[in-house]
């Protein structure tokens, strides 16, 4: 009787303890919940009264916060497209072609990719982007990024290509399909699904970033979100917390929306692995 | 061996070349020309910006001055900074309460489990900026929540960015960082047949006992590539600068945000590409490792 006493109060305890960082984990965030509704909010922490949506009214007429949105958006964009591109093609070379050393190159990417960090880079990536003449320019922050992801996106996708069996392609060239028509018309079908996966992962990579954007671009009217978020409240003297609160949980949004899709697509587990 | 490809050599090599010049120009450049110039006196302004001379090892010897090398701002200290950073954030903090939340969230009721792993996964995903101003306000000193709280417990509140910026990076990443340690110990311990756990719990063995005798050996090889990633991950986090700006006096000056000052405040690129190139180095000795690790399991030796 005593042992299931003691498994009994070993489940109390730890409900108890789990409770507690559970609560520890929601602090910081409870105050982000309510204040962007609180047309009175400060740092605060005070439940709306009245709740309010002014404080979005407030962030859609600045300029400045509404461009930085724009411009994450292109950014990550634009990333995205070179990045769900490059590593579709790229992985299905690597899966499907007799080119020698394929699982080295494979290996030797990975390892840069982790080696070769933002924040040990920065230096050299921002000589190499002023020698190319592109300091200040989108392109710039879309073209790191891209380079940045590719590794790790197509080792992602090269796993999910050697998992699926080759003799869908090979039906189809038995009937008469090119290598090329193969590939577009049998395999991306089915390897979409691995391509939404790299999508979101490197559109949510890129939009939540802060580092490559801040040193990279100059001009207030090019910056992203983060950027103009972190300017809002490190620059401005007193923070205006109501607009930034509010921005705040815009420019999260497209953020949980697709963490959500995936979880529910995929279930969380695949999209947690591979967060780098 | 001659096998049937589906991909001849030339199209497989056009099919890589876009994906390659990108990581070629961004990725593979800049390590070897971080190691160039980390050899100049390369700065932003001035003659050496254009012109940058061939300096040898000086960089080097400057990061690496026994003098300077214990002094506040200086790289030395950044780099002990930094080492208790990880230590502390990474190691003691993601990875043991990590561990410790996935041990017990596997004896919680279902909703209790729910709730606690949404907040934790709210920490990790969203974006850096947003959560840093949340500990902005979390942390502020006339009306932060934590001094609420705190005065609402009968504690006098403390300036805590200010009296305690270290420890406030620490918990700041341990809090940002624990779901994925949580959600890797999590879904390792529910891969364990949960027969093992009942015929403990017959035999009367405390929770301790089967966390020790049964849980840990069994995910070992989890737990060693969490130490890895985390530590790697926590090592070049930029992050702490949205909260501090590195300071007050330098105290938070991670390596990550002293190579952006020496670099991009200071000018000194020459300089900033050295640490960089030590920052590498010691990236390159971690990631050697996890490849290591990851082949051994891929080859079916247990780790």
């Amino acid at each position: 009787m005593t042992r299931y006493l003691g498994l009994y109060f070993t489940r109390i305890g730890f409900s108890v303890a789990t409770a507690l960082i559970g609560v520890f984990f929601a602090l910081p965030l409870v105050w982000f919940i309510f204040a962007p509704f609180n047309p009175r909010a400060e740092l605060g922490l005070s439940i709306p009264e009245p709740f309010s949506l002014a404080n979005f009214e407030t962030v859609f007429q600045n300029s400045f916060a509404m461009r930085g949105l724009w411009n994450s958006l292109v950014q990550s964009v634009g990333g995205v497209i070179l990045v769900g591109a490059g590593a579709t093609l790229a992985s299905y070379a690597l899966s499907r072609s007799p080119i020698p050393g394929k699982s080295v190159i494979a290996y030797i990417l990975l390892l840069f990719s982790s080696v070769v960090s933002g924040s040990a880079a920065m230096v050299p990536i921002f000589l190499i982007i002023n020698g190319i003449g592109l300091i200040d320019t989108q392109v710039a922050v879309i073209l790191v990024f891209a380079g940045g992801l590719l590794p790790t996106a197509m080792f992602i996708l090269r796993d999910f290509i050697d998992s699926i069996p080759k003799s869908y392609e090979e039906s189809a060239m038995v009937a008469g399909a090119s290598p090329v028509q193969a590939f577009f018309d049998v395999a991306l079908p089915v390897i979409r699904p691995g391509i939404v996966v790299v999508v979101v992962w490197a559109f949510v990579s890129i939009w939540g970033s802060f580092l490559i954007p801040f040193i990279l671009l100059r001009s207030s009217e090019k910056m992203p979100a983060s950027v103009a978020i972190y300017s809002f409240y490190s620059e401005a003297g007193t923070p205006i917390v109501t607009l930034l609160a509010a921005y705040s949980l815009l420019y999260s949004l497209p953020v949980v929306i697709l963490y959500l899709f995936v979880s529910w697509k995929f279930g969380f587990r695949f999209f947690g692995g591979i967060k780098a | 061996m001659k096998s049937f490809s589906l991909l001849s050599r030339g199209t497989g090599v056009a099919f890589l070349a876009p994906a390659g010049l990108l990581i070629g120009a961004f990725v593979i450049a800049p390590f070897f020309w971080v190691i160039y110039v980390s050899f100049t006196n390369r700065s932003l302004l001035g003659r050496t910006a254009l012109d940058p001379d061939f300096v040898g090892l000086a960089n080097y010897f400057s990061l690496f001055d026994a003098a300077t090398f214990f002094t506040r701002a200086e790289f030395g200290s950044s780099l002990i900074l930094t080492i208790q950073f990880v230590l502390l954030s990474a190691v003691v903090g993601q990875a043991a309460l990590g561990m410790l939340l996935a041990w017990m969230l596997q004896s919680v009721p279902k909703s209790l489990k729910h709730v606690t792993e949404t907040v934790a996964i709210g920490a990790w995903i969203l974006p850096e900026v947003v959560i840093a101003f949340a500990w902005f306000a979390f942390l502020d000193y006339e009306n932060g929540t934590l001094n609420m709280i705190m005065e609402a417990l009968g504690f006098p509140p403390g300036d805590w960015l200010l009296s305690f910026p270290f420890w406030a990076i620490v918990v700041f990443n341990t809090w940002r960082g624990t779901a994925f340690s949580m959600m890797l110990f999590n879904s390792a311990f529910s891969s364990i047949p949960p027969s093992y756990f009942q015929a403990a719990d017959v035999a009367g063995a405390s929770s301790w006992q089967k966390f020790r005798d049964i849980g840990l050996p069994l995910i070992r090889g989890h737990v060693v590539t969490d130490l890895i990633l985390i530590t790697m991950w926590s090592f070049n986090v930029f992050t702490p600068f949205l909260l501090t700006s590195g300071g007050p006096s330098y105290r938070t000056e991670i390596l990550p945000i002293y190579t952006y000052r020496i670099a991009f405040r200071d000018f000194d690129f020459g300089k900033g590409a050295a640490v960089g190139v030590v920052v590498m180095l010691i990236n390159l000795v971690f990631a050697l490792f996890y490849l290591w690790v990851m082949r051994r399991r891929a080859k079916g030796v247990v780790a």
